[in-house]
């Protein structure tokens, strides 16, 4: 059992949460409530990596990272260090991966307040952050849920695109999607099924936590 | 910190917005404190729109919006205050509830200018205001149509508002509820003072709630006044037509030697009231209300028949229980009148499609309409 590739996924998973579903409630609220030009071409790119082999994706994102890229050059002189081969760049990596995983189901969520409760809102007195925080996010909160639990598994899964940009480094960019494949490739099947069965069980219990906790949002309102 | 929407103006609402597009308004009116005004038109007219800017949810391209002394909207002087500033008590068509939140949480939810504390206690005073005592704990889905407009009207009152604003509060519930609630706002306004403006497109409701209707199409107001008033004397065809009144033709108005006003109608000489605008021999559009066409018994002839007698064919008779609604058709116009009578009394007259009949044209219900054109 690679406890290291186990920590380092579950690190990776935690920051993308915590990075993307802040970003995600910016994101999806302006896609869902504002008209504005170019928000088709938004709107696509935020699904951009749904349709895109990991590879292909993980391919560029390499490329970009690189010190000869403008953002790699950016990175290196901001930061002293590249960005293929680190955690950083697979966090990064794993932040343009999730974005439609964190958008969408937000998006949808504020799509479905109707507007003239949020006017209603400013009516009583409610400023917009007040109108934000007392009014939209509660009703938005089982999209929330929903982004954060896509985000989080998916991200414990994602495989084509941390090869690509992290490779397989022990301790720093070997996940445990990673390190399921390497011990695979070597022939250790039994190892190989511990940790796809802990895969499988931190995914299952992540996911029925959130879905419940979304339940007893929902159930607060009747 | 001073107000720089304070200014001296009189008490109540006054509201002249225009702009010539995308969506065209020539609004112009004014509503007393406790004066309860109702903007009636056709769906499409610019009523919500206008409701909408006097909240601060549109922004006009000019005029303004002024109330109890406060300027909300000038467009001029560049003033547009954010409907949080405005005080007002919107209550939405649909509610607009917070549906997460409790019918006392929704009330208090409007209380930002009450002490934390108070807010509760002051909260379930507004609910049992509006009859809604021991539904404080209920959420919006558990509450009936009727119930959650009235947890509307409650957390609209609580903002404690200058003025109340009322979307076509009683269209999204039954026939019955309707008319309770409709007594219930009637009730309500004994104990409120401000203005209260009323979109609806019941003519019916307007009339029995508001002091005075506006008639309002694209955007424009075409016409102000008690219900009464509109209604015996619209100001055009078009505010006739829009108020659903029938009886406008078109005629001459012509005056003798001795300066007495006529209304030729065809072959018809009627006694008329002229305005001192109108010239003799003008073209003119009349109108008479139903209520002042009087039926001529065939049985017994009255006196009352001299006055503007006309004759027609019965071409319509439809009986709407008790009532029977008349139209009768002229030799001399396209054009028809309509009127109702008792059911009993038209079948004691024999009336039936196609019948001949006589009947009074009451002077002092011809109302002549100068034309614009």
């Amino acid at each position: 059992m690679d406890w290291q590739a186990l920590t380092v996924s579950l690190q990776l998973a935690v920051f993308t949460c915590l990075l993307l579903i802040p970003l995600g409630l910016w994101v999806g609220r302006m896609l869902a409530t504002r008209q504005f030009r170019g928000k088709a071409l938004c709107e696509a790119a935020v699904a951009l990596p749904l349709v895109m082999p990991p590879t292909v994706l993980g391919f560029y994102l390499m490329l970009s990272f690189g010190v000869d890229a403008p953002f790699g050059a950016l990175w290196q002189r901001l930061t002293g260090s590249g960005l293929n081969f680190t955690f950083s760049g697979i966090l990064l990596a794993s932040l343009v991966v999730n974005l439609p995983f964190a958008v969408q189901p937000i998006q949808r969520a504020f799509e479905g307040v109707p507007n003239n409760v949020r006017e209603a809102a400013w009516c009583c007195g409610l400023s917009p952050w007040r109108t934000f925080t007392r009014i939209e996010l509660p009703l938005v909160w089982p999209g929330l849920v929903s982004a954060l639990a896509l985000t989080f598994a998916h991200t414990l899964g994602e495989f084509g695109v941390i090869l690509m940009v992290g490779g397989s480094i022990d301790g720093e960019t070997r996940t445990l999607a990673i390190s399921i494949y390497d011990r695979v490739q070597a022939f250790d099947e039994a190892g190989a099924g511990i940790m796809s069965a802990i895969l499988l069980a931190v995914s299952f219990v992540t996911i029925g936590v959130v879905y419940g906790l979304a339940r007893r949002g929902r159930g607060l309102r009747v | 910190m001073s107000d720089p929407g304070r200014q001296s103006s009189p008490p109540g609402l006054d509201v002249r917005l225009h702009q010539p597009g995308p969506i065209p308004l020539a609004a112009d009116f004014r509503c007393a404190p406790g004066e309860l005004l109702a903007l009636v038109g056709p769906s499409g007219g610019g009523k919500t729109t206008l409701l909408r800017a006097i909240a601060g949810l549109y922004r006009p391209s000019g005029g303004h919006i002024r109330c109890a002394g406060e300027t909300w909207f000038d467009a001029e002087g560049g003033v547009c205050l954010n409907p949080q500033r405005r005080r007002i008590g919107l209550v939405f068509q649909d509610y607009a509830l917070f549906p997460h939140l409790t019918a006392q949480a929704n009330v208090m939810a409007a209380m930002g200018h009450v002490p934390r504390a108070e807010r509760a206690v002051r909260a379930a005073r507004w609910l049992a205001q509006v009859r809604l005592e021991g539904l404080e704990s209920r959420y919006p889905a558990a509450l009936s149509g009727g119930q959650r407009q009235r947890v509307a009207v409650a957390r609209a009152l609580a903002r404690e508002p200058r003025a109340l604003l009322l979307d076509e509060p009683f269209s999204a519930v039954d026939q019955v509820t309707r008319r309770r609630l409709q007594r219930e706002l009637a009730q309500l306004r004994e104990v409120i003072d401000m203005p209260i403006l009323l979109v609806t497109h019941d003519l019916e409701e307007a009339a029995a709630l508001a002091d005075r209707l506006c008639v309002l199409h694209a955007g424009e107001t075409l016409q102000s006044g008690p219900a009464e008033a509109l209604f015996r004397r619209p100001a055009s065809p078009q505010v006739a037509r829009l108020l659903d009144k029938h009886n406008v033709f078109r005629g001459r108005a012509l005056c003798d030697a001795k300066g007495q006003g006529y209304l030729q109608w065809g072959p018809y000489r009627l006694e008329a009231e002229l305005p001192a605008s109108v010239e003799s021999g003008a073209e003119i559009d009349w109108y008479i209300p139903p209520s002042d066409v009087v039926l001529h018994r065939r049985e017994r002839p009255s006196r009352g028949e001299r006055e503007n007698p006309v004759h027609g064919r019965v071409s319509e008779l439809i009986v709407l229980g008790g009532i029977a609604q008349v139209t009768l058709s002229f030799d001399h116009t396209r054009d028809s009148l309509r009127f109702e009578i008792a059911t009993h009394a038209a079948r004691r007259n024999g009336l039936a499609r196609g019948e001949r009949v006589s009947v009074s044209l009451l002077a002092s219900g011809v109302h002549i309409m100068q034309r614009q054109d």
